[in-house]
């Protein structure tokens, strides 16, 4: 279990720098200068003196060979330092971690949301005796990801804020505010959740074991709740650890519809600025977050099915092939 | 607390005409208050509530933005939303009428400037203080000075104005002089704009960062109070300010007690704030959405941007822009009139010059601009482009057809693409981010290239497209480079005017410049907002603004 861990983080380690150096060299190739950027102001054309903007770009080392900033970022971000804003001198750690709070409760709470829901829409969508009520259920999930989240923000605002005067439109403050982006942000979530849970709850309903509980005269709930979902759950739940990327890139539009601070509205400040450190830092935490998920997501599947043992990635992968829905790599 | 309304300013279209009052002004004539917010289309120069009633202070406002820089820095930042911010917490050595484009005193009480316009001195009023009670005095003019050409770059507006500078000299105390290497003269307009305000001398050398973060100490009637970056940045009415210019309508202190700037980045949801009371006012609205609130309890008021029009300005390095025939057929082949009716709002105005009529020393140059296809077709038929199959013209087996790369929004341009396509030319459209853009321009390969600049001083002219200054189109001087030369060194404002104007003149005849149309800035707020105003530079005025519900609480 150890072993195992260790060898996960180290191919951990390997994600991130990777993602660092990608994200590196896709920056630096952009064809548009950070200084000049900067010193337009965020306003309109620049007309700085060549002279001064060389000066600034000598000041944040743009002026360096390539290998020597890549070496240079490099170190600073092994030591957690992305160096300092382009745009406003501020350390780029710190902005992310400014931006982060709000971000986390956004997507722990659509996270939160969108598991209750999805699991209670496909629960629903195969208890029901009735069958027009189950293909009625079954269709929810297939709309709700098909809504674009820009969509939905929009008309949850013009209904229950601009019509209704209900939530605010803008801002973080309290948990009111965080009502209609927390249900934006969860319902293509959730939806996606929801259409794998029943897919994989009507496949479980027809496996023996279930047969068997039938035969032993278990009631209709019993069957459904205690015995196929825990077993239905095992493909839903390794989705569950690809989401949370997917909630952080979802709070880029709902942060933006909703005019909230967070990581989503850093990111396309930080990139429309090319505001490089800042974006680094912005990559290099999402591509933490992902590491970190799915390990934990792969270390709690022999929780759920005591048959799945965590070995070297090889076997665990062989054994558990059959019954994940998507690889989990490292 | 004494808050003064001046006494009423003839030929301000947009002011509510204000009687004298002694003292306090806090009471709310709830007969007089009935607010009858209507506008006036008919007033190019902007249109507002026609408020009754004094002003009150007390109260809170709430504005939305569209775009947080990072930044509230008024010698750093150069984006409008951030210097909605900026403006309001410094006050600078002059001030500038908003109509006549005159400069008024503010912290300088008066100044002169010798016979080239290359050194400036400034008699400083001795009763103002920065937000901490610290003197301002001729030491603090020059310490701030020396730090924005310290700064560079980074100042991007304040270095551009100060380009030249040799030094600030301290006099005495309320005397300063600032002289320049060579001949200034848009540095007397330049002291009234927020990027050469005033910071505290501790302030001044504050890190970039701090500075940025609103850490700094200002001089003008509102400080920043909290800056959440993506969220709000609230100002708060500087207590003791007294030294209002002449240029606002009334001196003392603010009368708001806050101003919240909102970061809202969707126009949708912008409006929709408006109109559901959860914002107050804002400048960026949807030209779409901008009828709605046209009266029903809002009111719209407008201003032309000031500076160079949104223009095509020609590469003329570039075989294809450096054929005059080609540059002076677009001037003649823009139906400007059809841009603003079919796809701008009721407030934008086409061009009549290469300058907008909010820039002082304007003056039209509409026979240059007429729309005149015929015109351009002979011209074009005269230089040997002959109309090919598809129907774009050919010269010496060169199709005429270029491409135009821009950020801004491209409605006006794909208009103009479907005029030009008439007189057989093929205007090409590449729509991309400013950084896509700012590196299409550093690449110089490119016909022409389109953009606006907001400036109230017609020096603008000069600096864009003297061949000695940034030269716009990339030309060997000429016949204009001298008239706009001397412009920058000519105190005399009718000599100005008259070297400004033949200069522009010429600039269109040459086909130098191709101008499309005015930007204009619109605010749209609910009634309950009175008294916000622009000044010189389009930029929003909070100092004048009140609420109606301010008071009595």
């Amino acid at each position: 279990m150890t072993r195992y861990v260790l060898r996960r983080a180290g191919q951990g380690v390997f994600v991130l720098w990777a993602a660092f150096t990608v994200a590196f060299f896709v920056l630096y190739l952009l064809p548009s200068d950070p200084a000049a950027l900067v010193a337009s102001g965020g306003g309109e054309v620049s007309q700085v003196d060549p002279t001064q903007l060389a000066a600034l770009r000598a000041e944040h080392g743009l002026d360096r060979p390539i290998l020597v900033q890549y070496g240079d970022a490099l170190l600073g971000a092994l030591a957690g330092d992305f160096g300092a804003s382009y745009v406003s001198g501020a350390s780029a750690t710190a902005l992310v971690a400014q931006a982060l709070p709000e971000t986390l409760r956004l997507t722990g709470a659509a996270l939160l949301v969108a598991v209750l829901g999805g699991t209670a829409v496909a629960v629903a969508s195969v208890l029901p005796r009735a069958r027009f009520l189950r293909q009625a259920l079954s269709a929810l999930p297939p709309l709700g990801v098909a809504l674009p989240t820009f969509f939905v923000g929009l008309v949850l605002l013009q209904w229950f804020s601009f019509r209704l005067p209900v939530f605010p439109a803008i801002g973080n403050e309290g948990a009111v505010s965080l009502v209609l982006p927390t249900i934006t942000l969860a319902v293509p979530a959730g939806a996606q959740l929801a259409q794998i849970l029943s897919r994989s709850l009507r496949g479980t309903l027809g496996e023996p074991y279930v047969e068997t509980a039938w035969a032993k005269g278990a009631s209709r709930a019993r069957v459904h709740l205690a015995h196929a979902l825990r077993n239905a759950a095992i493909p839903a739940f390794t989705v569950l650890g690809v989401m949370v990327g997917g909630l952080l890139g979802g709070a880029v539009v709902t942060e933006t519809v909703f005019s909230r601070q967070g990581l989503g509205r850093l990111t396309v400040q930080s990139v429309n600025q090319q505001d490089v450190p800042v974006v680094l830092a912005i990559v290099v935490f999402s591509a933490l977050v992902f590491v970190v998920v799915t390990l934990v997501v792969d270390l709690v599947y022999p929780v759920l099915d005591p048959r799945i043992q965590l070995r070297t990635p090889r076997a665990a992968s062989r054994r558990a092939a059959s019954r994940r829905a998507t690889a989990v790599t490292a | 607390m004494t808050t003064t309304p001046r006494a009423p300013r003839t030929q301000d279209p947009r002011r509510t005409p204000r009687r004298s009052v002694v003292g306090l002004a806090a009471t709310v004539s709830a007969a007089g208050l009935l607010l009858s917010a209507c506008s006036t289309g008919a007033d190019a120069a902007g249109t507002g509530a026609d408020a009754s009633g004094e002003p009150v202070a007390g109260g809170d406002l709430t504005f939305a933005i569209t775009v947080d820089s990072h930044c509230v820095d008024p010698q750093q930042v150069g984006n409008n939303d951030a210097i909605a911010a900026a403006r309001q917490t410094v006050a600078s050595l002059t001030a500038q009428d908003p109509e006549s484009g005159e400069i008024l005193p503010w912290l300088a009480e008066s100044w002169e400037v010798n016979d080239d316009a290359s050194s400036y001195t400034f008699h400083l009023r001795d009763d103002a203080t920065f937000a901490d009670g610290t003197p301002i005095d001729a030491a603090a003019v020059k310490t701030n000075f020396d730090a924005i050409v310290d700064l560079g770059a980074v100042a991007s507006l304040g270095s551009q104005y100060l380009v030249g500078y040799a030094g600030t000299t301290v006099v005495d105390e309320h005397t300063v002089t600032v002289d320049f290497d060579e001949p200034s003269a848009q540095f007397l307009q330049a002291t009234s704009t927020f990027s050469l305000g005033l910071l505290s001398p501790d302030s001044a050398t504050l890190s970039t960062e701090d500075r940025c973060a609103g850490k700094y100490v200002g001089s003008g009637p509102f400080a920043v109070k909290s800056y959440t970056p993506d969220q709000e940045i609230v100002l708060e009415k500087v207590a003791g300010y007294d030294w209002g210019s002449e240029a606002s309508s009334h001196t003392g202190e603010a009368y708001l007690d806050t101003v919240t700037l909102k970061v809202i980045p969707e126009a949708g949801v912008r409006s929709g704030s408006l109109q559901s009371g959860q914002i107050d006012a804002t400048a960026a609205l949807n030209a779409v959405d901008l009828p709605q609130f046209d009266g029903n309890g809002f009111w719209l008021s407008y201003r032309a941007n000031p500076g160079v029009v949104f223009n095509l300005f020609p590469n003329e390095s570039s075989p294809l822009a450096a054929d005059e025939a080609v540059r002076t057929a677009l001037v003649k082949g823009i139906d400007r009139q059809q841009i603003v009716d079919t796809v701008l709002t009721p407030q934008d105005q086409p061009a009549t010059g290469v300058l907008s009529r909010s820039t002082p020393l304007f003056e039209g140059a509409d026979d240059l601009l007429a729309y005149d296809p015929e015109g351009a077709t002979k011209v074009l038929d005269d230089a040997g482009w002959v109309v090919g199959a598809d129907g774009i013209r050919e010269k010496d087996g060169r199709r005429l057809s270029t491409t135009v790369t821009f950020w801004q929004e491209p409605g006006a341009l794909e208009l103009v693409q479907q005029q030009l396509r008439q007189i057989g030319v093929d205007l090409q459209l590449k729509h991309v981010t400013v950084a896509e853009k700012e590196a299409a321009t550093a690449a110089g390969d490119f016909d022409f290239d389109y953009y606006n600049l907001t400036r109230s001083d017609a020096d603008v002219l000069r600096t864009i497209f003297s061949a000695n200054a940034r030269n716009v189109n990339q030309r060997d001087p000429e016949e204009v480079d001298e008239l706009l030369d001397d412009s920058a060194a000519a105190t005399d404002p009718e000599e100005r005017r008259t070297l400004v104007s033949e200069a522009s003149r010429l600039l269109l005849e040459r086909g130098h410049a191709i101008p499309v149309y005015e930007l204009s800035t619109t605010i749209a707020a609910a009634d309950r907002v009175q008294g916000l105003t622009f000044e010189a530079s389009s930029r929003l005025d909070f100092y004048d603004a009140w609420v109606t519900d301010g008071a009595g609480e």
